[in-house]
């Protein structure tokens, strides 16, 4: 086990130092995830009795479409430095670089919808603490990485990396997209249908089905 | 290396088009001169014998991706991956055929060319995916890139439908019932409606599989002249 646990640790340790020490992902996912909801606003211009409706949406769509930012940057780092050269050198096995890409990337983009879940409370009038909102945006974020450090391995060695991943990733995770925001929206404007857990149950078998399947079909894409 | 024989042999094809052509010979003068007229929609319900069989066409094309995808992973034979890329590009044109039909078909009935019912809405993303197929291919810089990491995909989007489908569907709960399968409702097709379908049924099968055999076979004879070129010295 520590075989498997300490390398990836150290994987996610690496990622997460990086990051800290350039702040490029965090950064610009944070600005970006902000600015399109900005941009829903003025597209929708919502009134009070409109935001119910439209606000669980706006932040799934922010935050999907901040992930997909830091998804295309998830490998560009590794293989512009050659460095994807030497994680594959490792005596460690491919899963072992999955989980540890997962696990680094999973952490940038919680600490981005942690700090963007209050702003967006602030400006669209919902609490500005709810426990259950955290589980949903793991559980979701978690399924979205899943299949989005997959597809981000493979695209930077695509030619034009940044236009193929969204084609790819955004249709795949439909149903995480769905299930987050029927599940927002039941949490922070109440739950009429008592659908809550049938969206949880959604988002946790496509987590455990679609990291299982991805992480074995990571050892496929590394192959050089 | 693939060689002559490996090629799938003429005789099969050659049968398999005139069989198909019969078959649709036949199964038109069954939807249009002998299958009843159904009797809320009338006349453009006949466009059910093309769109079921269509639109089983487009699944049955996506699940030769699935296989021949894992058996390409698996084994890394490169007729597999000849032959996902062959079915991906007919289940992206059958399910391009079955959104027009079922367009044309919902207009004069619905009365909307769309709505976002859990079939057509995974039938749409079902599009989106495997169009993403053909391009992830496309740029893709070599054929052995290009092969791995569409078979990934061919993998994870398969297993990704039912669970677009059970999304899409508690989502939005308003589509029409099933006629014909396993949930369907018996006693919903009069007989003679039964047997027009499954004729356009095969008809369109044996179609399919003419088509892949044809485009399979076209694609190992590229690959081949391929590596002639390039063992003749890189042309």
């Amino acid at each position: 086990m520590s075989g498997f646990l300490l390398p990836v640790i150290t994987l996610v340790l690496k990622d997460i130092l990086l990051e800290v020490r350039n702040k490029e992902a965090v950064s610009s996912i944070l600005l970006f995830g902000f600015l399109v909801a900005i941009i829903f606003n003025f597209a929708f211009d919502p009134t009070p009795k409109m935001v119910g409706l439209i606000v669980p949406g706006i932040i799934w769509v922010s935050f999907t479409f901040a992930g997909v930012l830091g998804f295309n940057r998830s490998f560009v780092l590794e293989k512009d430095n050659g460095s994807i050269d030497g994680l594959m050198l490792c005596p460690v096995s491919r899963d072992v670089i999955y989980f540890g890409k997962l696990i680094g990337i999973v952490i940038v983009l919680l600490f981005m919808e942690i700090l963007l879940l209050p702003v967006f409370a602030i400006l669209y009038d919902f609490p500005l603490f709810i426990p259950e909102l955290l589980i949903i945006a793991v559980l979701a974020t978690i399924g979205f990485s899943a299949v989005g450090v997959l597809f981000s391995a493979i695209a930077v060695n695509t030619r034009s990396r940044e236009a193929i991943l969204p084609l790819i990733i955004l249709p795949l995770t439909i149903p995480v997209i769905i299930a987050a925001v029927e599940a927002t929206s039941a949490i922070i404007y109440g739950d009429a249908l008592g659908s809550v857990g049938r969206w949880w149950q959604l988002l946790a078998a496509f987590d455990v089905i679609l990291l299982v399947l991805s992480s074995i079909l990571f050892g496929a894409v590394l192959e050089e | 290396m693939v060689t002559e024989n490996q090629f799938p042999a003429d005789p099969i094809r050659v049968v398999l088009l005139f069989l198909s052509g019969i078959l649709m010979f036949i199964s038109l003068w069954l939807i249009f001169m002998w299958a009843p007229m159904e009797q809320v929609m009338g006349q453009v319900q006949r466009i059910f014998y093309f769109h079921v069989p269509i639109a089983w066409v487009g699944f049955l094309a996506f699940s030769v991706v699935f296989f021949s995808s894992i058996l390409y992973l698996w084994k890394g034979e490169r007729h597999w991956d000849a032959l996902g890329h062959s079915a991906a590009e007919i289940g992206v044109l059958f399910t391009t055929l079955m959104v027009i039909s079922g367009a044309v078909w919902a207009k004069p009935v619905w009365g909307v060319w769309w709505t976002w019912d859990p079939r057509l809405t995974t039938s749409l993303i079902l599009w989106l995916l495997y169009a993403g197929y053909l391009m992830l291919r496309a740029y893709s810089p070599t054929n052995a890139q290009a092969a791995r990491y569409s078979a990934v995909l061919g993998v994870i989007a398969f297993v990704d439908v039912p669970i677009v489908y059970f999304a899409v569907s508690w989502w939005r709960n308003i589509h029409p019932e099933m006629v014909v399968g396993p949930l369907a409702e018996s006693g919903a097709l009069e007989g003679s409606m039964v047997t027009t379908l499954l004729v356009s049924l095969a008809a369109f099968t044996v179609l399919f599989g003419y088509m892949l055999l044809e485009r399979f076979s076209l694609r190992n004879m590229e690959d081949t002249l391929g590596s002639i070129k390039s063992q003749k010295g890189g042309m």
